[in-house]
Order: structure tokens, then C-alpha cells, then sequence
């Protein structure tokens, strides 16, 4: 039998218009399964129960009325990221435990008014900081497809509420692969839009050039119909762009004949392991099928592209969190003795491990002697990998690779090693860093792990890689597949 | 590059956060790392290259007109202050 | 003894007069309740984001344009990163590497009357940081955050200036020039218009600078010369017992009239710049820089230059009334009415009056020009009866201080008073006689050579008419009648 949670956003989102279900009956579904199920994921930090239910009747109300928004009475879980008028919004820290925003993230507004409902918001690495959702004060969050695995991160409570099918959709952000990695490890379709293409205005911010904000769904088309109601220009983001969003969901069925695949060398290489590399290739001849062409293309400054990031990423986020002070808002220390040691102790006592690492970075190559050594030289190499894609997509529509080099690892696994968990966002960090549209969707497994194709575009070209993901899960049903335990 | 227990500590009072005795060489490893990692973009010819501070290269800042739109909103605004007296957000004494 | 010269630079605050924020929606305005006026933005708030204000950076142009500055095409704002509590983001926007304005200058009178050039590398935008109240409160502080995120120029010239008076000078210059383009009140005591003062000595002759002290704290023009006074005479003293002047930043004491240490360079914050990635360059354009050049109004220095050249005043008088945009607009004011009752050419006589009893009452009042309570056009009332000889001067002073006490035309109260100047020959002529009648002792003596009693024959005769006989006439007559 075909229970509620099997279906599709795009499913769903048709059954409430034709009165097969009420939002109401979606919506006390969904948190039934969060009730049981969360307590051993932790995927979720809040549950809005309450909130949730009223959504759904309003939401009822204006589906009954003919009046209802495009998406009104799906289900779906904000990442913690996101400002919510009235309900704690913790970033994953202690820092923000006990901070209950005062207003609306932009996507969060666009999103209420196309009438989704909030069952409550996702666990996630601390400031978006972590590739494995272990750095999260709120304690790790397990993988669906095996309890001892991470579902990667930062956007891992997301990603394993909706592999468990506790939600739909979930909003995630992804800053160095924080959309793509989980949704790769989780067997979902994760979608990173171009920068500045979905506004940042009430999402925490972490690395200010880079964080943009997405969506992990099942279905290319789910990402689709989503994206739609969440893009666009926002005056309140000076770096938000005022340029159309078009209609992702019809550009959705457009035939891949002809389509031109390039095929990053440098992702090919590297810790890349043969059983994931082997599905990569499986699923490129798919698109073969369909009639795309594949290229070769190499970008030969990629490889810097961790390095860039860690670099640049630090340093951003290293002002960016100074105001947490334990001033206005957030952790503050008790018994301060003074002012230095108030910000000392509340900013050492509140932050976790990873994060103050980060700051520390940042601070470093932002410092006097250092600036042009590291800073200055990370924002030239970034010129150099963003014109390597730019000249790939003269000759190529969309870039294709793995997203991870690995499926999902051990909880534990990497915590002690910094530098062997950067490198899990080798293959995504290149898109975020030249600002570039990308997606991650299931293409197999291996030993019951989901293994991830990514899909790069160029700017503003989340409609054709929408198309081409859509394309590939009409001819396969990876992304079908619900982890054991979860049906 | 190695970093000493002295270069962590004065990061860490830059970046204003205490740590512990113990955390020090914990972070003088990691950050000694994360530097000999990074250390690889040395190897990029970035002799003409123009530093690339934002990912869309033909975006302007947009300029917003001279209006207030903002009603006072302290109350609901405070309510995350962990200390507030008379409307004003206290801090241990600022000495000038 | 070694002779020494003093290096003077000067960093300027100016506010700009927004109505909202430089990078938010919230007022600017003075005195609000406590955090108030400090929205999402101005407090730092997790998540929210800055949008420029088109008007602050029309000002800022406006200001390029009036000093002759360069206007970047592409500017970029950074980040200035400290921890302070009236510095809510942990960071300050400011500029850099690419403000929007540089390289202008700007001229000063020195006290000898030659003119100066003093450099201003540069003026950027930025935004102001709130204020920590230090009432006590248990031993804390009180963070108001109203003033925080309110647009500012920081105007920043080269170590051009040799004295505390030039260095008032050119700061005067500046604080007249920002309120004629209508970008800031220049109120100093509200804190719009504030000042740094960079500054050091070396022996005369000697080309490289010596080590700097930089004050902080300078509200007003006279604080600033005593305090750069001060610090000359400190540094000097220092260097003359034989120690060194340590780079660092000094804050001045009114009350004691001193500056102290503030904090070394040692000590100085490490402000790690980098460009706000929060914000995109700002590109101005050509046309923009035009049309904001369409609305510079006459500035200071040109409009001083038209009274010399045209209305013939002294460089003086053409630069104190040029001091203030609307003591300009009162004095043209005044000419304009006097054109209107065909009486021009008495472009003297109106700056005489405007600088001397118009502003004398207005400092006695403590009140504006713009509130003055003799209008210009009531003001040139009264000077078309100087222009043609209803009054003389000396009854001109009291007409003007009942006009002001008793907001009337100077035409009614020389009615009211019967104040009509005597220009009838003949009545002066009856009046000498009978003076000369009366006094016959003064004038045997003034006609035996005495000619110093001219002057007691000129006063009698204005006693009998109560001043309001015509003074050249009175003179011409007098000396025809005593000669006999």
C-alpha cells in the first residue's frame, strides 16, 4: 500500500489540490513519524507541532477556497540556519540555544506565503560548519541507510529527515557542499542554485560570498517546484540578483539529445574510491542513452580549490561571527570580570570546537603580515578556478562528477583529522566558490550506502540542470529507494 | 609551518574566545596543519591575477532610496539580551 | 635652543543629514529614546543583511565635487574588524583601498591674508558606532545603539597645517562647506561634526616627519586648538629632556585641559580589512556625478570671491559673510530690496550693517540668522533711509534697536519717533544762529584760533535738533557762519 510519505512533493502537492488528503492529515502524519522516529535520528532540534497544525488548517481553508499559494499544505522542515519569527533558532550552537528570532527569514516569508507548512527545523553542523553533522551542539545526527554512519552535513539533520521520510523537502544551505554532500550520502536530490539566485537575508550567515541557500528533496521535480517559490530578488540582500525566475517546472521535460557533458578530469582523480567512481560511469552512460554527448574538460587550478576555500571561507566567517559577544543576543558567560572577558569567556564557552578553529583561521590570514600571503592570494587563485569553469562552459552545458568521494563514513570516523574531513567537499567546493548552480542526485549504492552524481551548470542555469536531472530519474529509480526501516 | 603556543594565544585574544591550557596544543597542531595545507595555493602563478572578491563578476551594489521604513521595536528586539536595564544593553564597565 | 615646527592632519567625522540609515531602513534622528531608533541591521542581528543608501552616497559626491576631488568610479566598502560594545557587528563598514572620494584641497586664510592649500587625500563613507553611557549601572555600562549604523564622512587630509589656528582654520573651512551643501548639520555638540587630530613636531628644516600622537575627542574649535596646543608644547618638552615621542593614541581632557595616553601603538587593534562580502563595488556613473553637480550651489569661497570682485568688500567682510550659507542669503537678501527700491551700490553699507549691528544682536539673543527679528527686507527699510538721508547713522543705531525690540518698519518708528533727519538749510541755518547766539564766549574764542571748538559747536547744534540734523550739512554750514 501506498502510504502518504511515499509519494512526492510534486504527489502530494496534487493530491491536496484535488481534496484526496487534507494538509491537516499531511501534516499529523508527518509529525507521528517525527514522534518515533526522530528520537534516534536527531535530525530535528525543534518540532513546531503546534504551529504546524494551525498552517495546515489555514492552508486547508484556502485550498477549500480556491485561493490557496502553489505549494500550500506541503509539509516541510527549515534547516536551523533559517530566522523564524517566534521559534528558537539555534544555528546547531550553543552560542544561539536559547535565541528565539524576532523575524522571518526571506525564504521562510516567500515559502509561508506559498503556503507550506513548518513542522519544525533541522539539526545541523555548528554555523554550517562540519561535513558530517558531528560539529552540531545538539549532538550528531545519524544516516537513515545505516545508524552508524553520518548523513553528511552540514545540512545533515535535512538530509536525514528526508531520507526517513519525516518531511518531503527541507531547506539546507551550502557554502562548500553542504546541500550536495548530504543529499549524495542520504540518496536525495540536493540543489545549490547559482549565488545571489535565492535571497540570504535571515540565513545565519557563515561565509557571506559563498552560503547559498537550496533544497533537498527526493525528486528533481520536487527541487523544482520549490526553487520556483523560493528564488528571486530580494531588496533586502545587496547581493541577491534581480533576474527573473523562470518556470523550473516546465522547463522540466525538455528531450536531452544533444546535450553536451563535460567531464571534470581532475574529479576522476584523487581519492576518488573505484566503486563510487564505477556508478558515476554507469550513470553517464544513461545519459548516452538519451543522447548526450561526453567531453573531457579539464580544469586545471580545481585541485586548489580546498585550499582557496579554506582560506576564504575562515576568513569571512571570522568576522562574520564576531558579533556574537554575549551582548545583544545569545550565550552570554556568568561573571563576567570585565569586558574582555566577557566576550573571552562567552565566545570560548559558546562556540564548539570546529567553530572556534575557524575563527582562528580566519583571524590569521586576515592579520597584519599575513593578508597578502593568504587572503589576498586565495581571492586571486578563486579568479583562476571560477575562469577554468567559465572556459569549460564554452565548450560544455553542464559539468558532471562525483559529489563525494566516498559514500556515508562512520560517525567518528574523522573528527580528530580537520584536514581529512575538508577534503570531503573536494568535488562541490569549485561550484560554490565560482558561485555556480549544482545538484546531487542518487545514481546506486554501494553496500547500501547511496552514492551521488553532481551536475554543475553555469550561472543561472538551475532550469537545465533541473531538466537533466529530471531527465535521468525518469529512466531510473534511485531516487525511489527508502532506507530500510523507513518505508 | 609550525605555530607556537604564543601565535595561539594571540589569535585567540584577536579573535576574543578563551581557551584552556589544555585546548592550546590541540589548536597549535590543527592550525599548524590547516597552514601547511593551504600553503599548496603558493604553487598558483597568481602574478597578473585580479583578486576575485565575489562570485558574480558583473554585479554592481544596488542602492536603496533614503527612507525610514522602521518603527521602534526594542522591546521585542531585547528580549534575546541576556542583560538590559533601562532600555539600554549593559556590558561590564567600558573605561576611556 | 633648537626651533621646532608643528605637522598637523586632521581626520573629520562628518554625519551626513539621511533621513534613514547608511545601511539600514531606521531614523537618524537626535535624541530618541534608548534603542529606539536601532533596527535588525544596526544591532547585527543574525542573518540580516546591508543595503546602501543612495543618499549618503550622493552626498558623499556632492562633497568630492565641492573640493575638487576625484570621484571613484568603483569604490568598495571593507571591513574594519574590532570588538567594542557600541560597535554592535564586531565590525565597522567602512572604505579602504577605494574610497569614493579623493584627492581634493581646500583653501585657507591665514592671519597674514595669504591664502593656504591644504590637501585632502581622501573622504569615504562609513558608518557611526552607537554610545556607551558610563552612568553607573552596578559597575556596567549602558549600550545605547540608536547612533550606530548612521551614515558618516570621514574626511581626511594631508599633514598640511603648520599651527592649531590653521588647522581651526581649515576645520572651519570644512564645517561652513559641509552645511552649505546641506550634507551635514555640523552640530558639534550632538556629535555630528567631530575631529581627530594627528600631530607632531620636528626641528625647522628638517623634511621627515616626526613620530605622531593622535587626539581623539574634539568637539569643538576651541578644544582643538588648546588641545593641539597642548600636545606641541608636550612633544617639545619630551624631546627636549631627551625622550622619544611614542607613537599613540591620545584622548583630551577639557576640563583639564590636557591629552593623556589612550592606548600605544603596541596596543593597536589589528582591524584585519577585507572587502564586505556582504556588499557589491559601487559603481558611479557619469551621469550620476553630473546630476548631483547640477545641484552643488554656489560654494563659500566662489561666493566670496563674486562680493570682492563685484560689490568691492574687503576679503574680510567677504569671508565672514560668506561664513555661513544663510548669512549669505540674509546679506543678499538685504541688496536684493534695496535693488527693488533703486538703490543699488550700497553693497558696503549692507555688509557693514549685516556684520556689525544685525549680528551683534543676533549673538546677543543667541539666535540664528535665519530667526532674526529684522528681516532682510526690514533691514533694507531701514538702510534706504540711511541712502537717502531721511536718517543719518547715529539715528539709524536707534531705529534699528527699536525695530528689533519692537518687530516694526524702520518707516513707522521714524515717524512715530519724529526721528526725519533735518535737510533743510534754512532750519539749520536758524539753529546755528541761535547756537552762536547762545554761546558768544566759544565763539570769540574759536574765531581768536581756538579751532578745536568746532567740534562743541557741531555738538550743540545736534543737541537743540536731537541728532537729526544731516551731520554734512550741518559741518559745511557751521564752518561758513563761524568763519563770519
Amino acid at each position: 500500500m501506498t502510504e502518504l510519505h511515499h509519494l512526492t512533493l510534486a504527489e502530494l502537492n496534487e493530491g491536496l489540490r484535488a481534496r484526496r488528503f487534507s494538509s491537516v492529515e499531511l501534516a499529523k502524519h508527518f509529525l507521528a513519524r517525527i514522534e518515533r522516529l526522530n528520537p534516534t535520528l536527531n535530525a530535528l532540534i525543534t518540532v513546531t507541532a503546534e504551529q504546524a497544525l494551525a498552517a495546515a488548517q489555514r492552508a486547508d481553508e484556502l485550498l477549500a477556497s480556491g485561493e490557496a499559494g502553489a505549494l500550500a499544505g506541503v509539509p516541510l522542515i527549515h534547516k536551523d540556519i533559517f530566522c523564524t519569527d517566534g521559534v528558537l533558532t539555534t544555528c546547531g550552537s550553543r552560542m544561539l540555544a536559547n535565541f528565539v528570532a524576532p523575524y522571518d527569514a526571506t525564504i521562510v516569508e516567500k515559502l509561508s506565503q506559498s503556503g507550506v507548512v513548518m513542522l519544525g527545523k533541522a539539526n545541523m553542523d555548528e554555523f554550517a560548519m562540519g561535513s558530517s553533522n558531528e560539529t552540531s551542539y545538539y549532538g550528531p545526527v545519524k544516516n537513515p541507510w545505516d545508524l552508524k554512519k553520518v548523513p553528511g552535513g552540514s545540512s545533515g539533520g535535512s538530509a536525514a529527515a528526508v531520507a526517513a521520510r519525516l518531511a518531503p523537502v527541507a531547506t539546507a544551505t551550502d557554502t562548500g557542499g553542504s546541500i550536495r554532500q548530504p543529499a549524495a550520502l542520504t540518496g536525495l536530490t540536493g540543489l545549490k542554485p547559482t549565488y545571489g539566485r535565492v535571497s540570504r537575508y535571515g540565513m545565519i550567515a557563515f561565509a557571506s560570498s559563498l552560503d547559498q541557500a537550496g533544497t533537498l528533496t527526493y525528486t528533481a521535480k520536487d527541487a523544482a517546484l520549490v526553487l520556483r517559490d523560493m528564488a528571486g530578488f530580494d531588496p533586502r540582500d545587496s547581493t541577491s540578483v534581480d533576474t527573473p525566475v523562470p518556470d523550473y517546472v516546465a522547463a522540466l521535460d525538455q528531450p536531452l539529445k544533444g546535450l553536451k557533458i563535460g567531464l571534470l578530469k581532475e574529479f576522476f582523480e584523487g581519492g576518488l574510491e573505484e566503486s563510487t567512481a564505477k556508478l558515476i560511469r554507469e550513470a553517464l552512460q544513461v545519459y548516452e542513452r538519451l543522447g548526450a554527448q561526453l567531453i573531457e574538460v579539464s580544469l586545471p587550478n580545481l585541485p586548489l580549490s580546498v585550499p582557496t576555500y579554506y582560506v576564504v571561507a575562515p576568513a569571512e566567517c571570522s568576522s562574520n561571527l564576531s558579533r556574537f559577544d554575549g551582548v545583544r543576543f545569545g550565550y552570554r558567560c556568568e561573571n563576567p570580570k570585565d569586558l574582555v572577558d566577557l566576550y573571552k569567556r562567552s565566545r570560548g564557552e559558546g562556540f564548539g570546537a570546529e567553530v572556534k578553529r575557524r575563527i582562528m583561521t580566519g583571524t590569521y590570514v586576515l592579520s597584519a603580515g599575513y593578508y597578502d600571503a593568504y587572503y589576498l592570494r586565495a581571492q586571486k587563485v578563486r579568479r583562476l578556478i571560477t575562469d577554468d569553469f567559465a572556459r569549460a562552459f564554452q565548450q560544455v552545458d553542464v559539468l558532471m562528477g562525483p559529489t563525494s568521494p566516498t559514500p556515508a563514513f562512520d560517525i567518528g570516523a574523522k573528527v580528530d583529522d580537520p584536514i581529512t574531513m575538508y577534503l570531503n567537499d573536494i568535488y562541490t567546493i569549485g561550484a560554490n566558490l565560482a558561485g555556480l548552480p549544482a545538484l546531487s542526485i542518487p545514481c546506486g549504492s554501494v553496500g547500501g550506502l547511496p552514492v551521488g552524481l553532481q551536475i554543475i551548470g553555469p550561472h543561472f542555469a538551475e532550469a537545465k540542470l533541473l531538466n537533466v536531472a529530471h531527465g535521468y530519474q525518469n529512466e531510473t529509480l534511485w531516487h525511489r529507494d527508502i532506507p530500510k526501516g523507513y518505508e | 609551518m609550525s605555530l607556537t603556543d604564543h601565535d595561539v594565544k594571540n589569535i585567540a585574544h584577536l579573535a576574543r574566545l578563551a581557551l584552556t591550557e589544555e585546548q592550546v596544543p590541540v589548536y597549535v597542531d590543527s592550525l599548524s596543519k590547516i597552514f601547511d595545507f593551504v600553503a599548496q595555493l603558493n604553487a598558483a602563478d597568481t602574478a597578473s591575477v585580479e583578486p576575485m572578491a565575489h562570485p558574480l563578476a558583473d554585479q554592481v551594489q544596488r542602492m536603496r532610496p533614503d527612507e525610514v521604513l522602521d518603527s521602534d521595536q526594542h522591546g521585542k528586539y531585547q528580549r534575546n539580551a541576556p542583560r538590559v536595564e533601562a532600555d539600554l544593553y549593559l556590558v561590564p564597565k567600558v573605561i576611556e | 635652543m633648537m626651533s621646532w615646527e608643528t605637522v598637523i592632519g586632521l581626520e573629520i567625522h562628518a554625519q551626513l543629514a539621511t533621513r534613514s540609515k547608511i545601511f539600514s531602513s531606521a531614523a537618524t534622528a537626535y535624541g530618541a529614546a534608548p534603542n529606539a531608533q536601532a533596527n535588525l541591521v544596526d544591532l547585527g542581528y543574525p542573518g540580516v543583511l546591508p543595503v546602501l543608501n543612495r543618499e549618503a552616497v550622493r552626498m558623499a559626491v556632492k562633497f568630492g565635487l565641492a573640493i575638487g576631488a576625484q570621484i571613484s568610479p568603483r569604490s568598495v566598502f571593507a571591513r574594519k574588524n574590532y570588538f567594542y560594545p557600541d560597535l554592535p557587528k564586531g565590525y565597522q563598514i567602512s572604505q579602504y583601498e577605494k574610497p569614493v572620494v579623493e584627492k581634493g584641497t581646500m583653501q585657507i586664510l591665514l592671519e597674514d591674508g595669504t591664502i593656504k592649500v591644504v590637501g585632502i587625500t581622501r573622504a569615504h563613507l562609513e558608518e557611526d558606532a552607537g554610545k556607551s553611557l558610563h552612568e553607573d549601572f552596578h559597575g556596567a555600562s549602558g549600550i545605547d545603539l540608536n547612533r550606530a549604523g548612521t551614515p558618516l564622512l570621514e574626511i581626511v587630509s594631508e599633514p598640511d597645517m603648520r599651527s592649531a589656528k590653521e588647522a581651526v582654520a581649515y576645520l572651519k573651512k570644512i564645517h561652513t562647506l559641509v552645511r552649505y551643501l546641506e550634507i551635514c548639520d555640523g552640530n558639534m555638540q550632538e556629535g555630528s561634526f567631530r575631529c581627530d587630530a594627528n600631530v607632531s613636531v620636528r626641528p625647522v628644516g628638517q623634511e621627515k616627519f616626526g613620530t605622531r600622537c593622535e587626539i581623539k575627542n574634539l568637539n569643538s574649535f576651541r578644544y582643538i586648538e588648546k588641545a593641539i596646543n597642548y600636545e606641541v608644547a608636550r612633544q617639545i618638552e619630551e624631546i627636549e629632556a631627551g625622550r622619544k615621542i611614542k607613537q599613540e593614541t591620545r584622548l583630551f581632557d577639557p576640563d583639564k585641559g590636557e591629552t593623556r595616553s589612550l592606548r600605544s601603538k603596541e596596543e593597536a587593534n589589528d582591524y584585519r580589512y577585507f572587502p564586505d562580502p556582504d556588499l557589491l563595488p559601487v559603481v558611479i556613473e557619469k551621469d550620476f556625478i553630473e546630476s548631483v553637480r547640477g545641484t552643488l550651489p554656489e560654494l563659500p569661497d566662489q561666493k566670496a570671491a563674486r562680493y570682492i570682485e563685484k560689490f568691492g568688500l574687503s576679503a574680510y567682510d567677504a569671508g565672514v559673510l560668506t561664513a555661513s550659507r544663510e548669512m549669505g542669503d540674509y546679506y543678499e537678501g538685504v541688496l536684493a530690496a534695496l535693488k527693488s527700491k533703486n538703490l543699488e551700490g550700497n553693497e558696503k553699507l549692507a555688509a557693514n550693517w549685516t556684520m556689525g549691528e544685525l549680528s551683534a544682536a543676533l549673538n546677543k539673543d543667541g539666535v540664528e540668522v535665519t530667526e532674526s527679528k529684522i528681516d532682510a527686507s526690514r533691514l533694507a527699510g531701514l538702510l534706504a533711509r540711511i541712502a537717502d538721508e531721511t536718517i543719518s547713522g547715529k539715528i539709524a543705531k536707534e531705529v534699528f534697536e527699536s525695530m528689533w525690540a519692537e518687530g516694526k518698519d524702520a518707516d513707522a518708528i521714524i515717524e512715530a519717533k519724529g526721528l526725519k533727519q533735518i535737510t533743510d538749510t534754512g532750519a539749520i541755518e536758524k539753529t546755528i544762529d541761535e547756537v552762536m547766539a547762545a554761546n558768544p564766549k566759544q565763539l570769540a574764542d574759536y574765531r581768536s584760533g581756538k579751532d578745536k571748538l568746532f567740534g562743541f559747536f557741531v555738538g550743540q547744534v545736534m543737541k537743540v535738533t536731537g541728532g537729526k540734523a544731516n551731520p554734512a550739512q550741518v559741518n559745511d554750514l557751521l564752518k561758513k557762519k563761524l568763519a563770519g
